[in-house]
């Protein structure tokens, strides 16, 4: 049973799926998707005691050997990353039901929760597999499923924002698609160990064209800035549960499939000497933060603000990935876990105010310090994290970043990480402004949220302090994935 | 249990550290709890500061006696773990804190009773948690630890600073919280870092831990960062939140803005300066020159904004900026006087000031008066109040009989041991400059004529808690001058000799 | 003759070009996913062209003896996934457009985005 570990925690959320959507009963739906949500971060988190004590699992898919079949290939990084994305799932589905059943209409919830269990089995098999055609239709399981989890918002806007995303992330997909293409031509491989292998021998330009589709194409998945325009409206608009998930999961199996192709695929020699990707990412990374800071601060509406924040988050990560260090990329796996926890916990937070008042528009949050003091509390404290006070995870990840900068000896950079911090401030407290100095709106009675929507939350806003204050684990595990993916290249 | 490295392995003491740090802690549960009963809940205030001294005092034979009581909290980074340990520079400050946590508790009772705040049930809970982190700062085992307690002071003072709750208030609160995060998130933390990339670890180690690591050109920015990077000691230009500061009840003012966290923030100098980069480093890069000369022009710059500042409080919360820069000053000498002086002023600004805040604030409940000018003749209905203000002044002018006339004295040694005297003339020059803008405060309200008739007329004090508080430190001000002992050998073993 | 010879290359670059410059200028929510099947046709083009070998036959196996030429069966393999991938995300984004029409009473970008641009600044 364990040695199918691999291919079951695929296996399992994609066979539930069809299942969810045949139960009419929404609270059943729910309940289901809750338990396979469970049973898929046990799986993962088996997985990835597994990989650190024994190293890598290979496994092969219907027995089929390694270049001809395809393998799922586990080590450090994606055990990392699965764990990321199960935990993320587990607590987003018990807040879900509530929180779903107050946003989304009752007709379509069952299939909601069917759709959420796709893209949990897409972003999952995304980062199992050591195939790169299979990570190319993971990735559009997760994808076409989450364009409909994004439509199944109340606000028409969400149709439009959902379509805008579909166009987008298509492009992107037949990017990717034309990149492996390039790269299957040259090797006659789709195995991503067996391409490692062979693409230092073609010396054709084919191969720098594949990197360069594969990075454009992957980009616009990630959101980086340019490319990063789909997403606020994105997350506006979706349920609250679902930004909580895909904010949470989305962008940061993206950043995964950036690491793995640069590192594992194509190798640092060529990423690096060749390609020289930081030199050009390095500065989008960069403006990234500065541009998704500077309009996260103007946002009226809070899940767009906190939108414009993942942008500049996404920033700090591909920072991390493109200063060239373990440190930095430790910085960048780190605060691939951390974001996970901090926006999810903001992005609960915020859907509890929908939950109550019913809009996240500044405005709304007039007084709620008052009113709902556990939800505002787990705000704040998740804007804490985001800034990155100590004795937060987020002071973690730029710890990480900033030491990586200065080692590197670049003393702008680790400047600009800080300004970064600073606007981060600004933009979260805008938000505590409003609801500590502000009265509350008159001729309105407002509570605090439901215990089912404030336990979830604050068990991330726990995870944000317990990670921040012990991050020897997750430091750990980052350093080691970090240390793998680069190797001897420095 | 005395497995080193283990989480809550306790190390011989490390239980009374770890207790001073639970024990607000557990106040502030306490005050939650006693919400509804205003009387318990102060009580309870009360009875956690008493006991916190009394943890705070029973560690004194073992710090003497060269013991550091250390113990671990956690391990944030591989590498660099939270560690409480007690040295006799942090034992001064934890001292002084926790004591004037009594007196002031003490004092709030009256005061926000007799002001009728509201939300006092907040209050008492983030000034125990605010107590909390002050003990942590003066704890620290290493800088990351320092740096940890240091954000959770700015942001456990923030909702006492924005107490009041009004656009007023709400503006002062972004000052405050911009400047303090803003330099210790954009420089501190800066510094940290490469301090770290340097020299590999971050402990506090007598003599520093960059010796060697550094090069001597780099020593001067290296330094800056961290003077301009603790905001809490308001070296200028980043003075600004603390008469921003002003906006909160004078109790916080009092603990908070005289004595915790702009303490905390000299504080962390003298700390930087003797355990990171060590003074020998200083003095031979000549690191501090110029940063000497910042903080020579603060004391004398602040001391001129005190003059024409009419509102009491604001008037005492620039001279407070100019008084903590004669620590900066002292700990940028980087001899043993100038650390001996910046030590000792820790102790004697701490008692001095507080005594003028509880003046202010004993004023503005009995007599409801804010500004100077309307202050004259006043003394005749609040002679107490104003007998202690003008022992609360002397001390922080530093003449005799009060205790700041030590600190500015080794002060002085240190800076012409340093070889600078154009430093030395500032300090006497500030010096006479407050004598003249504290000193007019008593002088108008016991000579000075009534603009209008005082009503009621005859004595007309604060509540009994007030005066009470005002007598404790006024009256430890002058005994500081004649028993400077415990505090001397304290530091002594500090600087060595 | 080299060029000419890769003419299949040329008509993948022509249609996706194509396919690319109506998803960018069309507002038309409709046209819009034209464009989109045609640049994603266009790749299917591309992998079918690099699984042809000159002289290959279908990749079936027969007892004859002599040796036979096969063309590479796995990018048409890979096709079909991907095929199916272009058609579910055209059915995905119809229905999309279906319900934009039912919200929106229109299905042009420009209007879209200024009824939205409206109900912002509500």
């Amino acid at each position: 049973m364990t040695e199918h570990l691999p291919a079951l925690q695929v296996v399992i959320p994609l066979m539930a799926a069809p299942i969810a959507s045949l139960l009419r009963w929404r609270r059943a739906a729910w309940a289901w998707a809750l338990m396979v949500s469970w049973a898929v971060l046990f799986m993962a988190v088996s997985l990835l005691r597994r990989v650190l004590e024994e190293g890598a699992i290979s496994y092969p898919i219907g027995g089929w050997a390694a270049p001809i079949g395809i393998e799922y290939h586990i080590d450090a990084l994606s055990a990392w990353v699965l764990v990321i994305v199960a935990f993320i799932a587990a607590v987003v589905l018990p807040y879900s039901r509530a929180s779903v059943e107050r946003e989304v209409d009752p007709q379509r919830i069952p299939l909601l929760y069917s759709a959420l269990l796709l893209c949990l089995t897409g972003l999952l098999g995304i980062t199992v597999t050591g195939d790169v055609f299979n990570l190319f239709v993971f990735l559009e399981i997760s994808s076409i499923s989450s364009y409909a989890l994004i439509a199944t918002g109340r606000d028409r806007r969400a149709l439009h924002a959902a379509y805008k995303y579909l166009i987008m992330g298509s492009i992107g997909a037949t990017f990717i698609v034309i990149g492996i293409g390039m790269m299957y031509v040259m090797t006659g491989t789709l195995n991503m160990a067996d391409l490692a292998e062979r693409l230092p021998a073609v010396s054709s330009r084919t191969v720098p064209v594949a990197f360069a589709f594969l990075t454009v194409g992957i980009s616009l998945k990630l959101a980086l800035f340019p490319l990063h325009l789909w997403l606020p409206d994105a997350y506006a608009f979706a349920p609250s549960a679902v930004t909580a998930f895909l904010a949470s999961t989305a962008t940061k199996v993206a950043v995964y499939m950036l690491v793995r192709f640069f590192f594992t695929v194509f190798g640092p020699a060529f990423s690096l000497d060749v390609m020289a990707f930081h030199r050009v990412l390095l500065p989008l990374a960069i403006l990234a933060i500065l541009s998704g800071s500077m309009t996260a601060i103007y946002q009226r509406d809070v899940k767009r603000l906190l939108a414009y924040s993942s942008v500049a988050q996404i920033g700090y990560m591909v920072l991390g990935i493109s200063l060239v260090s373990v440190t930095a990329l430790t910085g960048g796996l780190l605060h691939l876990f951390n974001h996970a926890l901090m926006k999810g916990a903001l992005f609960m937070a915020m859907g509890c105010v929908m939950y109550q008042v019913g809009s996240v528009r500044i405005e709304a949050m007039q007084g709620l310090g008052r009113r709902m003091p556990w939800t505002m509390a787990a705000f704040v404290v998740g804007g804490l994290s985001l800034i990155g006070v100590p004795g937060t995870v987020g002071f973690i990840s730029k710890w990480y970043l900033v030491l990586g900068a200065v080692e590197k000896g670049q003393w702008i950079v680790a400047g600009l990480i800080l300004l970064g911090s600073l606007m981060a401030l600004v933009y979260v407290w805008r938000v505590v402004e409003v609801a500590y100095f502000r009265e509350p709106q008159r001729n309105r009675t407002v509570g605090e949220a439901p215990l089912s929507l404030l336990i979830p939350t604050w068990v991330l806003v726990a995870a944000n302090v317990f990670f921040g204050l012990d991050a020897r684990l997750t430091a750990g595990i980052a350093t080691r994935a970090a240390e793998l993916l680069l190797g001897g290249a420095l | 249990m005395n497995v080193p490295g283990a989480p809550f392995g306790f190390l011989p003491g490390g239980t009374a550290v770890l207790l001073a740090l639970l024990l607000p802690l557990f106040t502030t549960v306490l005050i939650g709890w006693f919400r509804d009963r205003p009387n318990l809940r102060e009580a309870a205030t009360l009875a956690g500061g008493v006991t916190l001294f009394c943890v705070v005092l029973s560690l004194f034979p073992e710090v003497m006696a060269g013991g550091r009581p250390r113990i671990l909290l956690a391990t944030p980074l591989p590498g660099i773990p939270l560690v409480l340990e007690v040295e006799p520079l942090g034992y001064l400050f934890s001292l002084v804190a926790s004591f004037l946590w009594i007196v002031t508790s003490l004092y709030s009772i009256g005061y926000m009773r007799g002001h009728h705040e509201k939300n006092q049930t907040r209050f008492y809970l983030f000034f125990a948690v605010a107590i909390t982190a002050t003990m942590g700062v003066a704890f620290s085992g290493n800088l990351l630890t320092l740096f940890l307690f240091y954000e959770a002071l700015t942001l456990s003072t923030f909702p006492l600073v924005t107490h009041h709750q009004t656009e007023e208030a709400r503006k002062a609160g972004r000052v405050y919280l911009g400047i303090l995060l803003g330099t210790s998130v954009g420089l501190l933390l800066l510094g940290i870092v490469w301090a770290y990339a340097l020299a590999g670890t971050l402990e506090f180690r007598a003599g520093g831990i960059l010796q060697g690591h550094i090069a001597p050109g780099a020593v001067p920015f290296l330094l800056a960062l961290f003077v301009f990077g603790v905001g809490k000691a308001a070296v200028m230009p980043f003075h600004r939140w603390l008469p921003a500061a002003m906006v909160a009840p004078t109790p916080v003012s009092a603990l908070l803005h005289a004595v915790a966290v702009v303490k905390a923030g000299v504080f962390t100098i003298l700390k930087v300066s003797l355990y990171t980069f060590g003074p020998e480093l200083i003095a031979e890069t000549g690191a501090g020159d110029v940063l000497l000369w910042v903080a020579g022009a603060t004391i004398i710059l602040a001391s001129l904004v005190a003059f024409t500042k009419d509102n009491l409080k604001a008037r005492l919360a620039y001279s407070t900026v100019s008084q903590l820069s004669y620590i900066v000053l002292g700990a940028l000498v980087a001899n043993r006087w100038g650390i001996m002086g910046g030590g000792m002023h820790i102790v004697m600004h701490a008692f001095g000031k507080i005594t003028l805040f509880f003046g202010a604030g004993a004023i503005m409940v009995a007599a409801h008066r804010t500004k100077i000018s309307q202050m004259n003749g006043l003394g005749r209905t609040m002679p107490f109040t104003f007998a202690a203000f003008f022992v609360g002044s002397l001390s922080i002018i530093g003449l005799p009989p009060a205790g700041g006339a030590w600190s500015k004295w080794y002060l002085g040694m240190g800076t012409l041991e340093a070889g600078h005297w154009g430093l030395l003339f500032v300090l006497m020059l500030s010096s006479l400059l407050s004598l003249v803008y504290l000193l007019e405060i008593p002088l108008k309200a016991f000579f000075g004529r009534p603009d209008q008739p005082l009503e009621p007329a005859g004595i007309h004090e604060a509540p009994l808690p007030m005066l009470v508080a005002m007598g404790v430190t006024s009256l430890v001000s002058l005994a500081l001058f004649a028993y400077p002992e415990p505090f001397y050998r304290l530091l002594a073993l500090v600087v060595g000799g | 003759m080299r060029v000419l010879g890769l003419y299949n290359y040329w008509v993948f670059i022509f249609l996706m070009m194509v396919g690319f410059y109506i998803l960018i200028s069309r507002r038309n929510l409709v046209k819009k996913i034209l464009g989109l099947n045609i640049f994603q046709t266009s790749v299917f083009i591309f992998y079918i062209s690099m699984g042809k070998i000159t002289g290959g036959t279908a990749p079936i196996l027969m007892e004859t003896g002599a040796p036979v030429v096969y063309s590479n069966p796995v990018p048409h393999v890979l096709i079909l996934t991907a095929i199916v991938v272009g058609v579910s995300t055209t059915a995905v984004a119809l229905a999309l457009v279906v319900r934009i029409k039912e919200a929106y009473g229109t299905i042009e970008g420009d209007e879209i985005s200024a009824m939205d641009n409206s109900q912002e600044s509500l």
